[in-house]
């Protein structure tokens, strides 16, 4: 057992930062610092603050409407294209404000990748599906290069060996977990440095639930990954850090075994233990 | 309580209202292919015996049993397209604009305002329109390409409305999936969103088209002739088109001529019918694409 466990303050509103850096190596690598988040006037995320590391598996759990997606979505700016949508507070990737004035949304999506819930495969080839985001942002030179990076990235999604002898058949044909590990493959091709997921696994089967839980685990050696699910057991299984999000407030923060064994407030007790939510 | 599986009073009222709706329904359909069927059945009748080769090669004659089509089957088909060429592209732009960049702006909702007004406005004030700006300010002259310019003001509307709607069709999730890669809004609707809505937006313009071809007032207006002995040979060449034609003989007293007009309509409803097919298949094809 780490000694990790520091004793909150009785508000949920607390600054919760990963407590957890006494045994931490890894830098931080995302430093949120009292997020607000509106659609409209409706508050969805409520002072969040919090530290994500680099090379680690941290999970958001919560329940449905928690604002556990919203706040994943503001790590690569998607709700920008929501209408009414407003931030407050700031979110820095490696020491950069994301929502500086500077700040070219484009590519910052570019390096904060993202995996969908829903699989969302374009209608074209499996090898266009895995081409576009090289062909748009002209990452690579040749055609030969090109056909690299995508057997490549569909390498490192776990799928080549299933789909090399159909590279251009259409991706609809292909079953949902295959469809949800082309989009991941996608997602890497552009070799983001962090992966957004926002529960990747939640409409497949067990069998390619546990595929895209193994490929996780496998990609945290290169990527900063966080991941949103309302599976406690994946949390569990996958992840390093667990935030838990209740009604638009971080309520607990820290590494995955205390939040499963110790956890600190009364709330993400219940939670984890199934009592409410 | 038992479960059970006989009719009863209220299932049998419900049952009975069902089959009434139905009988409606096939009633409504019936009158309606009914008169369509009377018309086609009176045309072919009168103009069947028309419809021969020479028919379809020749120009325009004094007598009846000379006279043809050729003329004004090449004028329509040349003004078609060149209103399709005009139309698709300042449509599908107008539409993308007012879809994806105009948002709610006052801008946008004045000008979708209009649009849904102009859908509305008779043709006839398209042709004087056409006849003010193409043929006397623009100095078009009573040519091919006026009258191309003038249908096209006549179809956009259509082509924009269909279009918003296929474009507002593209679930989000695939406009979602290109800008998480990075794409900007333009590749995005350019890579993605268009390619997505081509079946909606070919559906929408062969409508636009089929009202366009069968349309006789704006283009007498701006001065297509009902009489000219010769096929148009360039996008600046005087034409006249296949409704005027048929206008021209059926306004004529002798009866042979009707017969004329009569087999023109057959010709007229074949090129529809071979319009309307042709945006079939370039619809399945494309809604084919990409799928399994």
């Amino acid at each position: 057992m780490t000694t990790d466990v520091r004793p909150l303050p009785p508000t949920l509103s607390t600054i919760v930062r990963a407590g957890t850096q006494a045994t931490e190596t890894a830098p931080v690598k995302i430093d949120v610092r009292d997020l607000n988040f509106y659609y409209g006037q409706k508050r969805a995320l409520d002072g969040i603050s919090m530290a994500i590391h680099a090379n680690r598996v941290t999970a958001f759990i919560g329940p449905s409407g928690c604002g556990k997606s919203t706040f994943l979505r503001t790590l690569n700016r998607m709700n920008d294209i929501i209408p009414g949508a407003r931030v407050e507070g700031s979110v820095r990737i490696d020491g950069h404000d994301a929502y500086g004035s500077g700040v070219d949304v484009v590519s910052l999506r570019r390096q904060v990748g993202m995996v969908f819930q829903k699989s969302n495969p374009f209608p074209k080839s499996i090898f266009e599906n895995v081409a576009y985001g090289l062909r748009i942002n002209n990452l690579t030179r040749s055609k030969a290069e090109l056909a690299e990076r995508v057997e490549e990235s569909l390498r490192a999604a776990a799928i080549w060996d299933e789909v090399k002898d159909r590279l251009h058949e259409s991706a609809l044909a292909l079953s949902g977990g295959q469809q949800q590990r082309l989009c991941i493959a996608r997602a890497l091709a552009i070799r983001p440095d962090i992966l957004l997921m926002d529960e990747p696994a939640s409409a497949l089967d067990p069998i390619a639930t546990q595929r895209i839980e193994e490929l996780v685990y496998d990609l945290k050696k290169a990527y900063t990954i966080v991941i949103v699910t309302h599976n406690m057991q994946q949390a569990a299984r996958v992840s390093d850090y667990t935030a838990f999000f209740w009604l638009g407030r971080l309520v607990e923060y820290g590494r995955t075994d205390r939040i499963f064994t110790a956890p600190a407030e009364k709330l993400t007790e219940d939670y984890v233990t199934g009592r409410c939510g | 309580m038992a479960v059970s599986l006989g009719p009863n009073a209220s299932s049998a009222g419900r049952r009975r209202a069902d089959l009434v709706f139905q009988a409606v329904a096939l009633v409504v359909l019936a009158v309606a292919l009914g008169a369509l069927a009377v018309l086609v059945a009176t045309v072919w009748r009168d103009g069947a015996h028309r419809l021969t080769w020479q028919f379809l090669t020749s120009f325009p004659s004094r007598r009846a049993e000379s006279a043809g089509i050729y003329h004004a089957i090449v004028g329509s088909l040349y003004v078609i397209a060149l209103t399709a060429a005009m139309a698709l592209p300042v449509g599908v732009a107008a539409a993308t604009y007012l879809e994806e960049y105009g948002g709610r702006s006052r801008l946008a909702r004045f000008i979708e305002l209009n649009i849904a007004n102009l859908a509305a406005v008779p043709s006839i004030i398209y042709g004087l329109l056409g006849l003010g700006l193409f043929v006397r300010t623009m100095a078009m002259g009573r040519s091919v390409l006026a009258g191309a310019a003038t249908l096209a003001l006549l179809a956009l509307p259509v082509v924009i409305l269909s279009t918003r709607e296929a474009l507002r069709t593209v679930p989000s999730s695939i406009r979602e999936g290109s800008y998480a890669l990075g794409a900007t809004k333009w590749q995005t609707i350019w890579y993605q969103v268009l390619p997505m809505a081509v079946p909606g937006i070919l559906t929408g313009l062969i409508l636009a088209l089929s009202r366009a071809i069968g349309e006789t007032a704006p283009l007498i207006t701006i001065g297509a002739l009902t009489y000219i002995p010769f096929a148009p040979d360039s996008v600046w060449s005087a034409f006249t088109v296949l409704p005027i034609q048929i206008f021209n003989w059926v306004s004529r007293p002798q009866a042979a001529f009707k017969d004329n007009a009569a087999a023109g309509i057959l010709v007229l409803l074949a090129l529809l019918l071979t319009m309307n097919a042709i945006a079939i298949v370039l619809r399945d094809r494309y809604q084919r694409k990409g799928r399994p």
